[in-house]
């Protein structure tokens, strides 16, 4: 009975997988746009609802600027100066990645910086207590040899 | 001692940086068009769709760039504001109706008052997205050169009119008569 279920609910996690919020409009015609699209629409934030990106939003604002990106590539601009046109008029805040700016530094380096102070405190730690004398068997410290 | 200080002092630390964190609203994304020059826009008027208001028309003076549509709720709150600036506040108001059904767009102004020198209607929102909006109702102050001075997102009342709009409005005219 327990695998049943167990095997249920794996199905219900697979039938779920493919089921990500793609725009629904229609595809574009050359595929490499397509996927620039998709690629795009799912780094960009959307500002009114803001823990979303514009492809998952159903937003008016996420809604017209699809429409604009779809333009921008079928015009034939990059996907870079797509998100130079985004971030001129909604700044930087507008990327789910932000961009390696001076601004930004601390944010990219955050994550390297905490593991190293950690790995430095777990480290002395583990030191000082190599340095202890070791419990005999029945948790009580050696006594001193005297 | 450093064994008590270091916690105490990270702890201190974090208790600070969540306070500031937590007063800031994340509702509200600073316009990376300040100091730029104001984009190029041409929209059909509201009152005429045959002729446009266009970026052209806001240079000379200070003017406002006021961002509204009838289903925005903040645009009603302000609505009452606009008027009396438009009456007392020495500037004219150029309203940018986004993404709006221009029938009740019309109703709205009659009903309630115009405090617009016009009107451009921006039904696609693409000119919306090229001033950089993203909730009604905001509103931009424009210097004489076209250069985007100031931009409200939330709205309008006279104490942000008092502290935030009329000192700058003051700079951009003194700036602009020498």
């Amino acid at each position: 009975m327990r695998y049943i279920s167990c095997l249920a609910a794996a199905l219900l996690f697979l039938a779920a997988l493919p089921s990500r919020a793609i725009a629904p409009e229609e595809a574009l015609a050359d595929p490499a746009q397509q996927a620039a699209y998709e690629h795009l629409t799912n780094e960009v934030r959307c500002l009114v609802c803001q823990n979303q990106t514009i492809a998952d939003s159903t937003a008016p604002l996420a809604v017209d600027l699809r429409r604009e990106i779809r333009q921008m590539l079928q015009e034939g601009r990059s996907e870079d100066e797509i998100k130079v046109f985004l971030l001129e008029r909604y700044g930087d805040f507008v990327l789910y990645r932000p961009r390696w700016q001076t601004n930004t530094a601390l944010l990219w380096l955050a994550p390297v910086l905490l593991l190293l102070i950690g790995g430095t405190a777990l480290w002395r730690i583990v030191q000082r207590r190599t340095d202890l004398p070791i419990p005999s068997d029945d948790g009580d410290p050696p006594s001193s040899p005297s | 001692m450093w064994r008590y200080l270091l916690p105490g002092a990270v702890f201190a630390l974090l208790v600070a940086v969540f306070a500031v964190g937590l007063f800031r609203d994340p509702g509200y994304v600073p316009s990376p068009l300040i100091g730029k020059p104001a984009p190029e826009f041409s929209l059909p008027r509201l009152d005429d769709p045959q002729t446009t208001l266009q970026r052209s028309d806001l240079l000379g003076k200070v003017s406002l760039v006021n961002v509204w549509a009838t289903w925005c709720t903040g645009c009603r709150q302000e609505h009452d504001t606009l008027l009396v600036l438009a009456r007392d506040g020495g500037v004219p108001i150029f309203g940018i109706n986004w993404k709006d059904d221009v029938i009740k767009a019309r109703q709205w102004l009659q009903q309630l008052g115009n405090p617009y020198a016009a009107v451009g209607v921006d039904e696609e929102g693409s000119t919306a997205i090229d001033w950089g909006v993203y909730g009604a109702p905001e509103t931009f102050l424009i210097g004489p050169d076209g250069t985007v001075l100031y931009k409200h997102i939330a709205p309008m009342t006279l104490a942000v009119w008092r502290e935030e709009f009329m000192p700058r409005i003051a700079a951009a005219q003194s700036g602009s008569k020498r």
